[in-house]
């Protein structure tokens, strides 16, 4: 599954680090980092995470 | 099998908290029809950005609809139509068209509209922020120079006042509180925030309402539909080529009235977002999600509490889908309790106000860390016990303490 963050819209508000910790992370600047591959097995988690992203920045592409 | 393919649930109202119900229907295995009715002509959209980034002109209009997940791809949309009247005893809703639709089950996701003055006022250059066609108006008007009074100074108060000084308006706010934002922040980190807001330039006239609005009478440009000045109750004058109202918001529930649900402030339900009866019964077939719902919190309390937080209509929604599509199928619901841990966010000036828990629960409030004039963490605290945090900046210890509350605050 690919993970797709819009960095543009992305404003470090860490909401999907609740959601997936596994894929998406704050660094020690609070800056989001993430992963852009992940397992099929985080689907639910990524799904959620997409859901409550406040900017609305991240997709999953197939 | 939950839910026969000839089974129908109608939902009311078409925003955040109606699309994640409709994903959460079908998340819990409902195969049935799932009819999703909005009075606005949008498909879900994101609100907050209308007082923020798409207000400043940093993310266009057109960019704000929400992503929804493939399973809604067979949803039906009934947008630009308003459901006028539910009965329970029938089971069906009218639309305002006048289109009859039968449901086995409905969800409430009528959300909230702004209050607004009840002087009489002139129309042109007055605005509230809740829905895009409001902002989009109000970006209109919001030209450097421009004298603008927010009346009001809650979360959409403040940050429309940011916002329109950030594109070099001149703002005055008042509001009948001591100092912006009191509610929920308590008196200390109001006054800050009343600070930063004064250090931009923003006149606070605080302890204040309005008395009369009044017409733009004089000067070249005079027009009796156009506001000209604000004049508040101990005199003074403002004046005004906007009026922003932000004296917070009512729920929509009148298209209830003829239901006997507990509609006495919001839509009453119990800890799995099911409409209460007029004896406090639960009903099965009917739940609310969202700003329109008033909800026990198992952190917290058994008091049920309507929340304008954006995390809320995701979080009731999928606790209430499940129980629906339980309730269709005359089984119980999952018998954990509703905890959600409540997050809000502000944007005023760059600086985003972060809040994790109940804040409107606490009887004191401590910095933890920093300075209310720079960042900052506070704890609010009830009976010695941490039950919300606000901070600027300083996310790390944010996120720490929500995570040690989420441990703390067993489900009661
Ligand atoms: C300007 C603004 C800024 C915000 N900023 C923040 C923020 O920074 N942080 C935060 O946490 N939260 C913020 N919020 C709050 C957040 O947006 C709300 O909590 C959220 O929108 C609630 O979603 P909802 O679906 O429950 O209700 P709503 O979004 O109110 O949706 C209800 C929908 O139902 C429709 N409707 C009403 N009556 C009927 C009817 N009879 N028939 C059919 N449809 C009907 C309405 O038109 C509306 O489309 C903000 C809200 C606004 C308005
Ligand atoms: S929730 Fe959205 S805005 Fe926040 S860090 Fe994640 S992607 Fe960025």
């Amino acid at each position: 599954m690919k993970i797709v963050v819009d960095m543009d819209l992305c404003a470090d508000h860490g909401q999907c680090v609740y959601a997936a910790p596994d894929v998406f992370q704050l660094d020690d600047n609070g800056k989001l980092v993430y992963k852009a591959e992940a397992d099929e097995s985080q689907r639910d988690l990524v799904e959620e995470a997409a859901d409550v992203c406040p900017m609305q920045a991240i997709s999953i592409e197939d | 099998m939950t839910g026969a393919p000839a089974q129908r649930v109608v939902v009311a109202g078409a925003s955040l908290g109606g699309l994640r119900a409709a994903e959460g229907l079908r998340a819990a295995g409902f195969t049935g029809e799932v009819v999703v009715v909005g009075d606005e002509p949008h498909m879900p959209y994101n609100r907050p950005p209308l007082s923020k980034e798409a207000l400043a002109g940093d993310l266009a209009f057109s960019a704000l609809e929400f992503r929804r997940r493939k399973s809604v791809d067979d949803v039906t949309w009934r947008l630009g139509s308003a459901v006028a009247e539910a009965s329970l005893g029938t089971r069906e809703v009218v639309l305002a068209d006048g289109s009859v639709l039968p449901f086995d089950g409905l969800v409430v996701a009528t959300g909230l509209r702004v209050r607004r003055l009840t002087l009489p006022a002139p129309e042109g250059g007055r605005h509230a922020v809740r829905t895009l066609e409001d902002a989009v108006a109000l970006r209109a008007d919001l030209r450097p120079g421009a004298r603008v009074v927010v009346i009001g100074a809650g979360f959409i108060g403040c940050e429309v006042a940011a916002t329109a000084v950030g594109l070099g308006c001149e703002v005055d706010v008042v509001a009948p509180e001591d100092v912006p934002m009191q509610r929920p922040l308590g008196p200390e980190v109001g006054a800050a925030m009343q600070r930063r807001h004064e250090a931009h330039g923003v006149r606070m006239h605080l302890g204040r309402l309005p008395a009369v609005v009044e017409a733009r009478s004089t000067g070249a440009d005079a027009d009796p539909g156009r506001v000209g000045a604000v004049v508040l109750d101990d005199g003074t004058r403002l004046p005004a080529d906007v009026v922003v109202e932000a004296l917070g918001c009512v729920p929509n529930t009148e298209w209830l009235a003829a239901t006997g649900l507990d509609i006495a402030d919001g839509v009453r339900t119990d800890g799995w977002m099911r409409a209460l009866d007029p004896e406090g019964r639960p009903r099965t077939d009917v739940v609310a999600v969202g700003d329109v719902a008033r909800f026990p919190n198992a952190l917290f309390d058994d008091v049920p509490r309507r929340v304008e937080h954006w995390s809320i209509p995701t979080d009731t929604a999928k606790r209430a889908a499940p129980a629906l599509v339980a309730g269709l199928a005359g089984a119980d619901p999952d018998p954990a309790p509703f905890a959600p841990m409540p997050s809000f966010w502000s944007d005023q000036y760059g600086a985003r106000i972060q809040s994790f828990g109940s804040l409107g629960v606490a009887d004191t409030v401590r910095v933890l860390e920093g300075d209310l004039d720079g960042e900052f963490v506070a704890g609010y605290e009830r009976g010695g016990e941490l039950v919300g945090v606000v901070g600027v900046g300083l996310m790390p210890s944010l996120m720490k303490l929500r995570a040690e509350m989420i441990t703390a605050l067993q489900p009661r």
